[in-house]
């Protein structure tokens, strides 16, 4: 077993500092390491996007990133996407959608969503369905999740 | 876009709280990544678990060696079948369905025969996973390979390699002689059957196959244990049925049910496929033989290869109708895949085959078959989606027969109160008929299709939903609120319906009630959450608690007012007495702990009656004639959904519900090689749909109320998996004049029937 290494990040605008593995995944630290249980995992091996976090504004699945490769890195997780003072217009639009069922893929959906809206302020329900595409729900049929997120996208450009 | 249509419309809505849509209870905990699920629970000294599983489809287990991996640093234990009790010939009632409780066991943990690739053998638990992972790869097994079997056909053949020498034939009610793969034959019978088909104008016969798939729910299996020094276990899992998990690890590992306690987590999708155990009794006897916590952990290989699916089947439809078009007689065939144990849903889909229609002349044979396969499972109307695949295709050659339109002939043949399905039972009201004129009378249906290689399917479905027992206790607090514990786990917002019927009946808000799913020591016995039954029976169960508090609240009224009790009343969230004496729910709340003991509310249900569901989907189709793929242009479905509790879960059961059938049909398959290892183990290869995939499903809520419910209401969760396959194919056929009797009806299978129709050339 290779000896752990220090990891110094940025975590949700927060410095972080983490020992890990040369094996260990992103996923494995967030979860495992730094208890940031918001990423899950659906694969392990990038397919369902249920462990979707930003690194360096970038949508990635965090179970095909390693540990160590973050040295340095800005990372966005679930945890960090409602402020204070509430919820992100994403998360209450997924709410008054009802676009959850069991929840497991909610959270890769709202950072994914997140990246898209950044990169697509005002996308089409067919940009938002091909850049969701990496998000797998088996709940909904993604009808609502769409709906919310295409909801989400007015709100934003509301300034809500 | 969703249309509702009350059976009952009034000027004024007949409910408060009920047909609105509060936001769910837990809502934030899930957009914030806060709500705890299976894998997520940490525990103070914790190890990790790892399974062993099985590289061969079928082999005899000669002998196992634990002792390279017992050595490795960092193992705490290594437990194999021997570790489980002796689990003896019982057979044992889980609440939905019985297993022979030795099978259950070697499923567990394999005891003389692997009997599917991924079937677990013995399991590791150390202080890291990666040290787990690596010990699990140094036990060493020794396997005589046998050849495996792999579909129901083969499996039946006169000499085919035998699973079980211990597996007779239970030919209706008569055990065989010989060991066999068949585990079971039944047949249901109505009528005359000959007498049927000689009555009938049009006669139609076809064969079908349908590929094993998964209920593919996001999380994988999980389970954490701990086996206290006091002989009582603590088990966190994420599963349908807390209680019925508690029953399996108590019978697995030989301890009474009351040493075992069971926390439900959050659920991440289930489907069908979280009843059963894997895990949880692995992870107990891990804890009990290290002394530690243990979490055990899947991942999505381990998940297709070792839980679930739903069977793969041969079904053969015969059907014949009069020249008027009223169905004469009706015959099937059916046989399903069971995997490596007897218990394939053969007998649910027997149910469900014909019950869309008055069938006055019928017979149903039914077979399960064990192959080397995983375990079958549960899957959302477990059984039914095939049978209709096979029925809904005949009944579209019938109409096309006798030129009628698709959706007349449902009308004119459709099950109705008193109509009896063939295994026996007679229909109350029911919405079957609703459900096809909902779809007659749709924007969809009334909107012309064309273009070229485009065609446009409908098929219908029925599941009969459940019953089984639900209980709940609820607490008035001073401030005017209810905390409600349920014992029905959460698996698409179901606390929230439940609270809301709660909430109706003691004339508060949504949001005036905590839902909380309590684990196996808080709550009354709850049967699995399945069968479409939570929002039916557990919702049940809170209307109960609700006029338990009421009874007690109108006794502390009549109390504090010093009047008689029967003379007050409880009218919409209020306690009226004689002389304008009023107090509000929330005004009487705020007195009751100054005024006598808690007001707590119990509530149990055991309802008789869940009333079925029937649903019609419609669904415009494009082929490409050079690949065979289909794309979905449009789809509607209508389903009688007895009450709406929360309209947009409602929607989203048939959302979900039909884009998993649509998944079943046209892409979702268990790919084999000849040795019985699945080719597609991984969300990668075993494509579920991708919301590109899928269009906006259009739904059509008929509200027929459900004469055995408070209030009214219908299981709505399965039956919209069940028509998605015929539909498409009936889409397909009117698109490119082939007829699929295959599933799936992925781009080399319709590309395989088009090029076989090639040589005639024509499309239509």
């Amino acid at each position: 077993m290779a000896k752990k290494r220090v990891v110094t990040t940025t975590i949700n605008g927060q410095s972080t500092e983490f020992l890990c593995e040369p094996r260990q995944t992103l996923l494995e630290i967030l979860r495992d390491t730094l208890r940031l249980t918001g990423a899950k995992e659906g694969c392990s091996n990038g397919n369902c996007g249920a462990c979707t976090v930003l690194l360096d504004g970038r949508p990635v699945d965090s179970c095909l990133v390693l540990g160590v490769e973050v040295e340095g890195a800005k990372i966005d997780t679930v945890e960090g996407v409602a402020k204070a003072d509430g919820l992100d217009s994403i998360q209450q639009a997924f709410l008054e959608n009802a676009a959850l069922q069991c929840g497991i893929c909610t959270p890769g959906f709202i950072m994914s969503t997140k990246a898209l809206l950044a990169e697509n302020p005002d996308p089409t329900e067919h940009e938002a369905r091909f850049y969701l595409a990496g998000n797998l729900c088996r709940c909904t049929g993604y009808d609502k999740i769409v709906r919310a997120v295409l909801q989400a996208a007015k709100a934003k450009k509301s300034g809500n | 876009m969703a249309t509702d249509i009350r059976e009952t419309t009034g000027s004024q809505p007949k409910y408060k709280v009920i047909g609105s849509r509060p936001i769910r209870h837990d809502g934030t905990d899930k957009v914030t990544g806060r709500a705890i699920y299976g894998a997520d629970v940490q525990l103070n000294g914790m190890i990790h678990g790892v399974i062993l599983r099985s590289p061969h489809a079928h082999a005899r287990i000669k002998s196992i060696d634990t002792s390279k991996a017992e050595a490795v640093p960092g193992v705490r234990a290594v437990v194999t079948c021997k570790d489980l009790a002796d689990p003896g010939d019982r057979r044992v009632e889980l609440g939905e369905g019985s297993i022979i409780l030795k099978h259950l066991s070697a499923n567990v943990l394999a005891r003389d025969k692997v009997l599917y690739r991924g079937h677990a053998v013995a399991a590791v638990a150390a202080d890291s996973v990666h040290v787990a992972d690596e010990a699990a790869k140094l036990i060493r097994v020794e396997y005589e390979v046998l050849p495996p079997v792999l579909t129901v056909q083969e499996a039946m053949k006169p000499g085919a390699p035998l699973l079980h020498e211990d597996v007779f034939t239970d030919e209706m009610g008569e055990k065989s002689k010989q060991p066999s793969n068949v585990a079971k034959h039944f047949r249901h019978e109505v009528g005359d059957i000959a007498k049927g088909f000689a009555e009938a104008a049009v006669v139609i016969e076809r064969e079908f196959h349908t590929a094993t798939v998964h209920q593919g729910y996001i999380e994988p299996h999980n389970a954490t244990a701990i086996w206290n020094h006091d002989g009582h276990v603590t088990v966190w899992c994420s599963t349908q049925g807390s209680f019925t998990v508690r029953q399996q690890v108590a019978e697995l590992c030989g301890i009474p049910i009351s040493h075992v306690k069971v926390i439900p987590t959050e659920i991440g999708g289930g489907f069908g496929g979280k009843i059963s155990v894997y895990l949880e009794p692995v992870a107990a006897i891990l804890s009990r033989k290290c002394g530690k916590p243990v979490k055990v952990l899947m991942n999505r290989t381990d998940v297709l290869e070792g839980t679930g699916p739903t069977p793969g089947s041969f079904i053969r439809i015969k059907m014949g109708a009069d020249a008027s078009g009223k169905i004469t007689a009706a015959e099937a065939y059916l046989a399903y895949e069971a995997g490596g144990f007897p218990g394939s849903p053969v007998g649910a889909g027997a149910m469900c085959v014909f019950a869309c229609y008055d069938v006055p002349n019928g017979r149903v044979d039914g077979y399960d078959v064990v192959v080397n396969k995983p375990r079958t499972n549960a899957y959302r109307a477990p059984g039914a989606t095939n049978a209709a695949f096979a029925v809904e295709t005949v009944v579209d050659e019938i109409c096309e027969a006798l030129k009628i339109n698709p959706l007349n002939f449902r009308i004119k043949n459709g099950a109705k109160k008193g109509t009896r399905r063939v295994d026996g039972p007679v229909f109350p009201r029911v919405g079957m008929i609703e459900s096809v004129k909902a779809i007659k009378n749709s924007e969809h249906w009334k909107t012309p299709l064309k273009g070229k290689y485009r065609g446009r399917g409908v098929a219908s479905g029925f599941w009969f939903n459940c019953g089984l027992k639900s209980a709940c206790s609820a607490t008035v607090n001073a401030d005017g609120t209810v905390g409600l514990v349920e014992g029905s786990t959460d698996i698409g917002g179901s606390r929230t319906g439940i609270a809301m019927q709660l909430a109706e009946t003691l004339g508060i808000t949504a949001a005036e009630v905590t839902p909380t799913v309590g684990d196996t020591d808080s709550v009354g016995y709850t049967d699995v959450t399945g069968g479409s039954r939570v929002t039916f029976a557990t919702g049940w169960a809170a209307h109960e608690a609700a006029l338990d508090i009421q009874r007690q609240m109108v006794t502390r009224a009549a109390k504090i007012w010093e009047v008689p009790a029967k003379q007050v009343k409880y009218i919409d969230g209020c306690l009226i007495g004689p002389e304008g004496k009023r107090f509000t729910f929330k005004e009487l709340a705020a007195q009751i702990n100054e005024t006598g003991e808690p007001i707590i509310g119990r509530g149990a249900a055991d309802p008789q009656q869940p009333g079925g569901a029937f649903a019609t989907h419609v669904v415009d189709v494009e082929v490409d004639p050079e690949t065979g793929k289909v794309e979905i242009l449009r789809y509607t479905a209508s389903q009688d959904v007895g009450t709406a509790i929360h309209p947009s879960y409602v929607e989203g059961q048939i959302q979900g519900g039909a884009v998993q059938g649509i998944g079943w049909g046209l892409n979702e398959e268990y790919f084999y090689d000849a040795a019985g290892t699945m080719k597609n183990s991984s969300f990668l290869d075993y494509r579920i749909p991708t919301c590109l995939d899928v269009p906006m499903i259009e739904t059509i809520l008929v509200e027929v109320p459900n004469p055995g419910h408070p209030y009214g209401v219908r299981g709505v969760g399965e039956v919209p998996i069940i028509p998605p396959p015929a539909a498409l194919a009936n889409a397909i056929y009117k698109a490119v004049g082939v007829r699929m009797t295959r599933l799936p009806m992925s781009p080399p299978n319709v590309l395989h029937e088009i090029l076989a129709k090639g040589s005639s050339g024509q499309s239509r």
